[in-house]
């Protein structure tokens, strides 16, 4: 019965085609939307690890309050000894010092007379220590667009579209007018080694991004840092274990009393990271629901216009003898069959394309992208997801839209599908 | 029930819902059919042929009276039941041939048999002789579209055969068909009945029917008017 059921079906195309057509475009997109989505976020995640959160970063609770203001007047001191002691009690993990700072950059003429200036904000990072590898974490090599890295505390890097507006170029002085930790005014000499495109207007309009050995003398900052980065070893950030490592820790060193006292925040935690990536896990539901949703009205028109045309076989079948729930249950495997091919090949159609996305289609070999410091590549990732995110919401789209349709056949009087019969 | 008696049917009416009222399209209808019969209800168009036939063949119910179909009473008639007795013991054939388009003519007379969870073997053997008995044994893998209007009169005449129902009720089964076609198909039924006294009841208005008729039931407005042995 059932491969009398399955031979109508494959002969009849009207009937199975379309639908494992309709099934497996929605599939396929689905698919792609999530390894595109996921692909995406993983790349932001990566990126604000590397080059603003870490998988997690010790700050003192004051400055964690405040972290919007670059407030190094709440840094954290004794660094050098702490950093001492979390190197020997969390071996496995790298951490890297680092100091956020803004001040206006001045550039002098021949005189010493300012002769351009602008607001800039900067990064300093260790780019001079041999094991350092904040350089590569940062890009650094590829992103930049003249000059070199600096090779001594007092060279700084500067966006290409500061130097160009402060009109300097490698190898020219700058002076960076600041406050020192302290809160007295810092007037430092640097010079520019080269410059840098960051990749995102913001810091491109005056980014900066310093040795920082320098700049902790600049501003007064001996023995304290702004901020602590920590990476896990495998590289990648994995909330769960962030949480409770950050929770141990913050349980061993952190004084909710004493505001200078460190506190350790994770990525999530840090910036609005948090509701983004709770916002795509909800993009994601919705995605899912809308094709379920849309899918299944698709395929309830469509199995209604196929039932309109199988009347006339829906009322003979129950003239031969067949009861009706029998014949709803025939329609209901059929839809079974249907939304497995659609959903198998879909799924495959869209790991294919994801696949050809994740490594394929890397447009930064193409566009200038490559040279920046945040590489705008869209790169999809495949996860286990992908393997049902598109295959169940398929399978029960077409169970659903047909179920849908058949109860209006089910639903319709004997009589009237005999009366077909008389058509 | 009378001995050899296959169907009663007493004080039957049946109303259809039609504007405010009700339309009654077979009123006081009293029969009695026996096993092997070869009758016509016969009468002009709309006097109530189809009515009387979907509700003998239990596609259709009683408003009132009652009726008694192979043992099977209106009263116990649930679509279930309905169903089950038209499965096992009544060939449908209509007008419009109704075979499924997707299937051939060989699938298309096996379908009675799936439902009733026929062997392999036995559906074999029974459709096969089923085909032989309309003649198209060489177009058992051709699909409808591709047979002529008497061709595929006679597969739906094998279709209700291959079970080898009791009873076959045929609606108007030549009205689409050429005289040559119309006798052909009404001689191979006149020699199912006699060989293996299934009983036939025809709706037909058709004079070539009518002249094979051993029994011929007059309806006129939903009542019957005649019911006589036909003088062959
Ligand atoms: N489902 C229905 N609803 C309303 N009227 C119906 C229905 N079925 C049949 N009729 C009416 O009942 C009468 C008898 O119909 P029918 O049995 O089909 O006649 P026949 O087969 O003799 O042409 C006709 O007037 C027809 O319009
Ligand atoms: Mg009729």
């Amino acid at each position: 019965m059932l491969k009398f059921y399955l031979k109508g079906l494959f002969r009849d195309r009207a009937r199975s085609l379309l639908p494992v057509i309709v099934v497996t475009i929605g599939v396929t997109l689905v698919v792609l939307a999530n390894s595109w989505v996921t692909g995406v976020l993983e790349d932001m995640v990566v990126f604000n690890a590397r080059f603003a959160t870490g998988h997690v970063k010790i700050m003192s609770q004051a400055y964690y309050e405040n972290r919007g203001q670059q407030p190094n007047d709440l840094a954290l001191v004794g660094t050098s000894s702490f950093m001492d002691s979390l190197e020997s009690q969390y071996p496995e993990m790298e951490w890297v010092e680092r100091i956020q700072f803004g001040g206006l950059v001045d550039a002098p003429d021949e005189n010493g007379e300012t002769r351009a200036q602008g607001p800039g904000g900067g990064m300093a990072v260790d780019l001079l220590s041999e094991d350092s590898g904040e350089i590569e974490r940062l890009n650094l090599e590829k992103a930049m667009v003249r000059g070199r890295i600096p090779q001594s505390p007092f060279e700084i890097i500067l966006s290409e579209q500061f130097a160009d507006k402060l009109e300097v170029e490698p190898g020219d002085q700058v002076t960076l007018i600041s406050s020192t930790m302290y809160g007295a005014m810092s007037i430092t000499n640097f010079t520019v080694s080269g410059t840098i495109t960051f990749g995102t207007a913001a810091l491109d309009r005056g980014g900066m991004v310093a040795d920082i050995s320098g700049i902790r003398q600049a501003l007064d900052m001996t023995d304290a840092t702004g901020e602590i980065l920590g990476y896990f070893p495998s590289g990648e950030y994995d909330d769960p274990e962030a949480a409770s490592f950050a929770a141990a820790f913050n349980e061993k060193y952190s004084n909710p009393q004493d505001e200078f006292s460190p506190v350790m925040a994770t990525l999530r935690e840090q910036s609005n990271m948090a509701g983004f990536l709770d916002l795509i896990d909800y993009f994601k539901g919705i995605i899912v629901t809308i094709f379920v949703v849309a899918m299944s009205i698709v395929l309830w028109n469509s199995g209604l216009l196929g039932a309109l045309r199988r009347y006339g076989e829906m009322g003979l079948r129950m003239a031969i003898g067949e009861e009706k729930g029998h014949i709803y249950r025939s329609l209901i495997i059929e839809a079974v069959f249907i939304g497995l091919a659609g959903s198998v090949i879909g799924t495959l159609f869209g790991l294919f394309f994801s696949s050809l996305m994740a490594r394929g289609i890397d447009i930064s070999g193409m566009m200038q992208n490559s040279t920046m410091m945040m590489q705008g590549v869209m790169k999809a990732k495949i996860t286990p997801l992908a393997y049902y995110i598109g295959f169940f919401p398929g399978l029960i789209a077409t169970v659903l839209g047909t179920a849908l349709a058949g109860f209006g056949i089910y639903k319709r009087q004997t009589a009237k599908l005999f009366k077909e019969l008389q058509a | 029930m009378k001995n050899g008696t296959i169907i009663t049917i007493e004080n039957l009416a049946k109303h259809y819902p039609m504007g405010g009222g009700k339309f009654t399209a077979l009123s006081d209808i009293n029969l009695t059919f026996s096993k092997g019969e070869f009758t016509g209800i016969v009468g002009p168009s709309g006097s109530g042929k189809t009515t009387m036939l979907n509700i003998i063949g239990s596609l259709d119910t009683p408003s009132e009276g009652a009726t008694n179909v192979l043992g099977t009473t209106s009263r116990e008639m649930t679509p279930k039941v309905a169903a089950t007795l038209r499965k096992k013991h009544i060939g449908f054939i209509f007008q419009t041939y109704n075979l499924m388009s997707v299937y051939t003519v060989y699938e298309n007379v096996e379908f009675p048999l799936l439902l009733l969870k026929k062997s392999v073997s036995e559906r074999k053997k029974a459709v096969m002789d089923a085909i032989q008995w309309v003649g198209l044994t060489d177009k058992i893998k051709s699909k409808p579209p591709q047979l002529s209007g008497g061709e595929s009169q006679r597969v739906a005449i094998a279709r209700a055969m291959v079970k080898r129902p009791e009873l076959v009720l045929a609606d108007e089964p030549t009205a689409n068909l050429d005289a040559k076609n119309s006798h052909h198909i009404l001689r191979t039924m006149e020699q199912l009945n006699r060989e293996l006294q299934t009983t036939f009841i025809f709706a037909t208005h058709d004079d070539k029917v009518i002249q094979y008729l051993r029994r011929i039931i007059t309806l006129e407005d939903g009542t019957v008017a005649s019911d006589e042995i036909a003088k062959q």
